[in-house]
């Protein structure tokens, strides 16, 4: 397939589409499918088989539309009503109002108008499982600008000018890295992806996976064409078996199409992107720990530097990005990096996807402009907290930190966040309420970090058990005033030595907790009791329920 | 049709002799060797490890290595029916730890089959369903907003005493 055949089938495609009468969309994310999806599509193509409408309405699967905690959702897009669970065929095909008004959504809700889409553009809207459909909502249109009128290094210079920093966490500016695997002279070099999304509580990247394949695929194509690569990988958790195989049949499809492979488009650029299926160790999203995983090794982090831009996979120049960050090229390339750059906050570009789950009325999946307050963020789009009393949002998994009320106003960008002490993360924000209680937060997370250690390094090994440990006594009611000093000296004594990511930022739950609620501490350690009444104090043999 | 046990054993043998010809019996595919083994078989019993630590001529060390360092493979064989406890943080906050309590009670430990070779507890870091906590991989099928006594209907209907 050569650029103008790809603008061709767009136009083609478009064509078909607006022939049509109706588009019913389905989502088919793997939250809607748990709830009864597959039915409601299969019962939905039936009733439109029954009417006769086949040939003038179609009824697709497409990716995540954002509130799960409704699902398993369908649009009719010629009346532009959103349904919820529950609603017959018959209902949805004709396009009138559910029985009860609690079935129908409201697409002027602020969930929905106070969202701005750049990575979940497509999702909810394009089939998945269809190249055409990404084609005509303009896919692989970025990949031909950028092999047909573009140079490697004006690609690199318009991902700097976007001021697009990487999504996985870190927020390393994404330009420069590309800048500096490009830079290598060796011949050989890779693209990795990293889609092994191991944070307890965050969803963002297998919704991306599973609702847009083709536009990661996009991303790795011309970072690959960027930074010299021939060969990519993506690294996806093993427990994410909709999103892998849905990236397989995109990959089989765009190779099909001469979109990855050899000659890609008829230019002379040639890129391969290759799947690798975690195996449940969440040290393998960093990124040293990931490769070593790709190798068929234990996944355990080195030192660094070399940093893998220099030394990664097989010893060779190796670009890291995380699925989000994969997923902002295409529209960089589009609209330009200028476009980019004006959306969001001086020092964090563009928008991030976010993960709302917890105890929140609207929990699913979000995209809004970086600097929006976590207040608007929780109480205009996750519609507030039911029935009780918020007292603390939780972002960046075990790597984060608890933020109380008091920094509700905060706006949401990588500085802002670090200075209240916890960190943008990957994209889960889990909101608790007053029956939450923050000892036992800390402890679940110092939990995962110690199952999670890989053990190279003592000060993670051994110091995620002596806090879990601390922590698990404190909230059984055998805590003691010098356990406090002990966690916060344990934690310094983490944060400066681990080897990597993982322990040094392991305390970050505890720092926070401590900071934000010593009161909380105060009363399991001096009263014997849980404010939250959530732990259970009394002297027993009993395991502590969490 | 009606296959043989001892042919069908045949079959995955081959099976995963496929799989290890198709990485060219590279050491670096290990992992994947390791999942194909897995699926095929069930788990991965030490003379399987040994064989395939022979066939991609590494270490047996390093393949045992490997297969316990990673929470996806394992050593043992699993119930009849398993049922996977997500205990990521949004079902925490929602409560999955009680899920995982009421199946140590009336199953077995967590990370454990009963012994009769019924059921098999697992617990899991964020299955990445958090919009439907507390949730439950029953069976390969996600279970949304599990409440414990839903899951002892589930027990029930299995006939767990």
């Amino acid at each position: 397939m050569t650029a103008e055949d790809l603008r061709e089938k767009q136009t083609e495609e478009l064509a078909r589409q607006q022939g049509l009468q109706n588009r019913i969309l389905c989502c088919t994310a793997a939250g809607c499918i748990s709830c009864g999806a597959s039915g409601v599509r299969q019962a939905l193509a039936a009733e439109v088989e029954a009417r006769g409408l086949s040939d003038k309405v179609e009824v697709c699967g497409t990716g995540c539309m954002g509130l799960c905690s409704r699902g398993p959702l369908v649009l009719n897009t010629a009346s532009q009503r959103l349904y919820g669970n529950g609603v017959d065929a018959a209902t949805i095909v004709s396009g009138s109002a559910p029985d009860q008004p609690g079935q129908s959504i409201d697409l002027q809700a602020p969930f929905f108008t106070r969202q701005t889409k750049i990575v979940l553009a497509n999702s909810g809207r394009v089939d998945p499982e269809k190249l055409t459909d990404y084609i005509a909502a303009g896919g692989y249109q970025s990949l031909a600008k950028a092999l047909e009128d573009m140079t490697p290094r004006e690609v690199i210079e318009e991902v700097k000018k976007s001021g697009l920093r990487g999504r996985g966490g870190a927020g390393y500016p994404t330009g420069l890295k590309w800048d500096l695997v490009a830079k290598q002279a060796a011949p050989t070099k890779f693209v990795v992806c990293n889609a092994d999304e191991g944070d307890p509580g965050a969803f963002m990247d297998r919704s991306v996976l599973e609702g847009d394949p083709h536009r990661v695929l996009e991303g790795m194509c011309i970072a690959g064409y960027a930074v010299g690569a021939q060969q990519g990988y993506i690294y996806v958790r093993g427990e994410y078996g909709l999103a892998i195989q849905r990236l397989q049949n995109a990959i089989k499809q765009a190779e099909r199409e001469h979109l990855l492979g050899s000659r890609i488009l008829e230019q002379a650029f040639q890129f391969r992107i290759d799947l690798r299926i975690g195996a449940g160790a969440f040290v393998c999203g960093e990124e040293t720990a990931l490769i070593a995983s790709i190798e068929g090794k234990r996944g355990q982090p080195r030192q660094r530097p070399p940093y893998p831009p220099a030394s990664g996979l097989w010893g060779e120049p190796t670009l890291i990005n995380n699925v989000e960050t994969f997923a902002n090229i295409a529209p960089i390339i589009e609209k330009s990096g200028q476009w980019f750059a004006s959306i969001g906050t001086a020092g964090s570009k563009g928008t991030k996807v976010f993960a709302l789950a917890g105890k929140i009325a609207n929990t699913g999946l979000i995209e809004v402009p970086m600097g929006m307050t976590l207040r608007e963020i929780l109480f205009d789009i996750g519609g507030g907290i039911p029935e009780r009393k918020f007292k603390a949002a939780q972002t960046g998994g075990p790597s984060g930190g608890c933020i109380p009320e008091e920094f509700l106003d905060t706006p949401v960008d990588y500085e802002s966040l670090a200075k209240i002490g916890s960190i943008m993360g990957s994209g889960g924000l889990i909101v608790m309420d007053d029956t939450s209680c923050m000892v036992d937060v800390a402890r679940f997370f110092m939990e995962f970090c110690m199952d999670e250690s890989c053990g190279k390094c003592i000060p993670c090994r051994a110091g995620t058990v002596q806090m879990y440990d601390i922590l698990r006594r404190i909230t059984k009611g055998e805590g003691s005033p010098a356990d406090l000093e002990m966690l916060k000296s344990l934690a310094v004594l983490l944060r400066e030595t681990s080897l990597c990511g993982l322990g040094q930022t392991a305390p970050n739950p505890v720092v926070s907790t401590l900071k934000y609620f010593p009161e909380e501490y105060q009363a399991h350690i001096r009263e014997r009791r849980c404010p939250a009444g959530h732990c259970q104090l009394a002297p027993t043999d009993q395991e502590v329920p969490a | 049709m009606v296959t043989s046990p001892a042919a069908a054993k045949d079959n995955r043998e081959k099976m995963l002799e496929r799989a290890m010809s198709r990485h060219q019996y590279s050491g670096a595919a290990l992992i994947e060797v390791l999942h194909t083994a897995q699926e095929l078989f069930g788990c991965l019993s030490p003379p399987l490890l040994k064989t395939i630590a022979h066939k991609l001529k590494l270490p047996p060390s390093r393949v045992l290595g490997v297969a316990t360092f990673y929470h996806f493979f394992s050593l043992k064989p699993k119930g009849e029916h398993t049922f996977v406890v997500c205990i990521g943080t949004a079902c925490y906050v929602a409560g999955g730890f009680g899920l995982v309590e009421k199946l140590e009670h009336r199953c077995a430990k967590a990370g454990h089959t009963t012994e009769d070779g019924k059921v098999s507890v697992e617990t899991a870091r964020c299955i990445g369903s958090c919009g439907l906590a507390p949730a439950v991989i029953y069976d390969g099928t996600v279970l949304a907003r599990v409440t414990p006594a839903g899951l002892e209907a589930e027990l029930n209907k299995i006939g767990v005493r």
